[in-house]
């Protein structure tokens, strides 16, 4: 309970403290706007050549391209969240000053990592996903019941997302140096969460080895629960397996590296 | 010190680092630093006490390893009966630390707001966090910061907000590894004075680096030095003259010029027209050597100067490194 609180307080310091960078929010509102334009366009070309690709018609496309321009910060596809904090201070060791408090180390992170999903999402994600719906034409449901169960796999697919990328934060206590691990995060991130194009529209195997790993969590299956394509509860399991196997993972990596690793500088 | 008393123990603790360094493609080589080599130590509740060194002597490993972040690879440690590196949560909860060089508060947010998050963190009981809150504020001079985002405050503010910060949950013992670094004279003493009132007061068991002399000059009645992970002295501030054999100078103004005074042990350190400047044994009595000159030479006037800690210590850390070389050679 008493620690309830702590975390509720962390995660509410993350959501103000990006709310402080008032400028990146308004240029990543016009961006994601952009981008989604572009996107839409090209998707709608594609659909005409190919339609009903990967199980979408055109409205369902469209809503997929706006979706994933709200999720694309929120979740931070492409890195830029908690891990980029957390890869810093373990690099120049001010991860000492985490490590001597009485809380837990991924929690910690994990709270805060939520507070700027939160913001990201109602600040930066919730404009471009409204242009979208007022200026296209969009495949959304009108009953209570697919919004709450987008809700649940939205809170989902945030721990699944903050998971992946705690694990490679902590690959740095090892390597010493984050840039090769936030490359890769950001190319795996972009690829196979679906953001070029939905998992469902890749053919063959790789479509079935893409949909199986843990990225699907993030903008697929939020997407596929929204317009209906998926029952929510193997969404829900799908989503909720990956996120224990990778924060029990996290779990361990953390304590070997804080009982083996060495807290850099003096 | 009474067994009971001792609050932070140490016993042969070692840390030594293994350092793996590119030497050429694809070839490594590994290396060992004994960052800290068999120090031993006890420090009674209520003390304070300077752990001194030059850089890289190992003063901040040993802070980390009281606090149980980084675990000894040799010997015994305990705080507060504690095994740091084993329970640290647990230990958490009875020590604050201040790592000068690092910052514990919110970057981005305002002051409060970290105390907001240590009042959740430590779990301090409501009435005692505001008692804490407002003691804290005035006696560092907060009251005007609170509200400002912690990357707008200068270093000194900042020093203090995080003083403020580590003390919230009436910590038992504060580890403070460069408390002063980077400020300037006023801001020093205000620290320097919370830091003796906090003591004084509250009790409060203190260990602090530095290396500003000053700090312990006026606030530690012990010091330990340590240097290449050794421990070189311990014990009152004073005794290090004679370890370091310091010396105090004379300086005394002769009627006229006259060829340097013979006057052993002391010796002529330098001649400027009628003033000379006679250096001495710390421990050798001024008022007999003043007596010897007085009846042999027109004396003017003269005065006594103290020898300096600074280059004491400076001495110190020399001879050591010296010693070191010659080792090597
Ligand atoms: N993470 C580490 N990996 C390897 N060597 C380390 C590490 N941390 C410290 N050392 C080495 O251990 C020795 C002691 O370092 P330490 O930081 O304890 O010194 P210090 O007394 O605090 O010095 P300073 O006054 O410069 O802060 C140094 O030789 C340093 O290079
Ligand atoms: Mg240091």
């Amino acid at each position: 309970m008493g620690s309830g609180r702590l975390y509720l307080t962390v995660a509410a310091g993350g959501f103000r403290r990006y709310a402080t960078y008032r400028l990146a929010t308004a240029a990543g509102v016009f961006t994601n706007t952009v981008f989604g334009v572009i996107l839409v366009y090209t998707y709608l070309a594609l659909w005409d050549e190919k339609p009903h690709l990967g199980g979408y018609d055109q409205a369902q496309a469209v809503t997929y391209v706006w979706l994933g321009q709200c999720l694309y910060a929120t979740l931070a596809i492409q890195g830029g969240g908690a891990e980029k904090d957390l890869m810093e201070r373990i690099r120049t060791g001010e991860i000492a000053v985490d490590l001597y408090r009485p809380a837990d180390l991924q929690l910690w992170w994990m709270a805060g990592d939520m507070g700027r999903a939160l913001f990201q999402m109602l600040g930066r994600g919730v404009v471009p996903f409204l242009f979208g719906a007022l200026f296209f034409p969009m495949a959304l449901p009108t009953a209570v019941t697919p919004w709450a169960a987008f809700v649940i796999t939205l809170l989902l697919a945030a721990v699944v997302s903050f998971a992946i990328r705690y694990l490679a934060a902590l690959s740095v206590f090892w390597l010493m140096d984050g840039m090769g691990v936030n490359q890769a995060l950001m190319i795996t991130g972009i690829f196979f969460s679906g953001m070029v194009l939905p998992l469902n529209a890749f053919p063959g195997v790789l479509g079935e080895i893409v949909r199986a790993l843990p990225w699907a969590a993030q903008i697929q299956m939020p997407a596929d629960v929204l317009m209906g394509e998926t029952a929510p509860l193997g969404a829900f399991a799908f989503q909720a397996a990956w996120a224990v196997a990778l924060l029990a993972a996290g779990r361990l990596l953390q304590s070997v590296a804080t009982r083996r690793v060495v807290v850099q500088g003096g | 010190m009474r067994d009971e008393d001792v609050f932070i123990e140490l016993d042969g603790v070692e840390k030594v680092f293994e350092v793996r360094r590119k030497t050429g493609f694809m070839k490594r080589e590994r290396r060992t630093v004994r960052a800290v080599d068999s120090i031993s130590f006890r420090v009674a509740r209520g003390e304070m006490v300077g752990y001194i060194g030059p850089n890289g002597a190992g003063k901040s490993t040993t802070i980390k390893m009281l606090t149980g972040i980084l675990t000894p690879s040799g010997g015994r440690l305990r705080v507060a009966g504690i095994d740091p590196s084993r329970e640290r949560t647990r230990l958490a909860h009875r020590i604050g630390v201040v790592f000068g060089q690092r910052t514990t508060l919110w970057w981005d947010l305002p002051l409060i707001d970290s105390y907001k998050l240590m009042h959740r963190m430590y779990r301090i009981p409501d009435a005692r966090y505001r008692e804490n809150l407002d003691r804290l504020v005035e006696l560092l001079d907060l009251g005007d910061l609170l509200d400002v985002p912690v990357r707008q405050l200068s270093l000194g503010q900042r020093m203090r907000g995080d003083i403020a910060a580590a003390l919230l949950h009436d910590p038992e013992v504060l580890y403070l590894d460069e408390p002063t670094i980077g400020l300037d004279v006023i801001s020093k003493a205000k620290v320097r004075d919370f830091l003796r009132e906090l003591n004084t007061e509250r009790g409060t068991t203190v260990l602090l680096t530095t290396h500003d002399l000053q700090d312990i000059e006026q606030l530690c009645s012990r010091v330990m030095v340590i240097d290449h992970g050794r421990m070189m002295y311990d014990g009152p501030l004073a005794g290090l003259h004679e370890v370091g054999e310091s010396e105090r100078t004379l300086v005394v103004d002769l009627e006229r010029e006259l060829p340097p005074i013979e006057a052993p042990p002391a010796r002529v350190v330098k001649v400027e027209g009628p003033r000379q400047w006679l250096a001495f044994p710390a421990a050798e009595s001024a008022a007999v050597l003043v007596a010897r000159i007085a009846a042999e030479y027109p004396l003017v006037d003269l005065s006594v100067r103290e020898p300096d800690i600074e280059a004491v210590i400076a001495k110190m850390y020399a001879e050591q490194a010296d010693r070191a070389e010659r080792a090597i050679s």
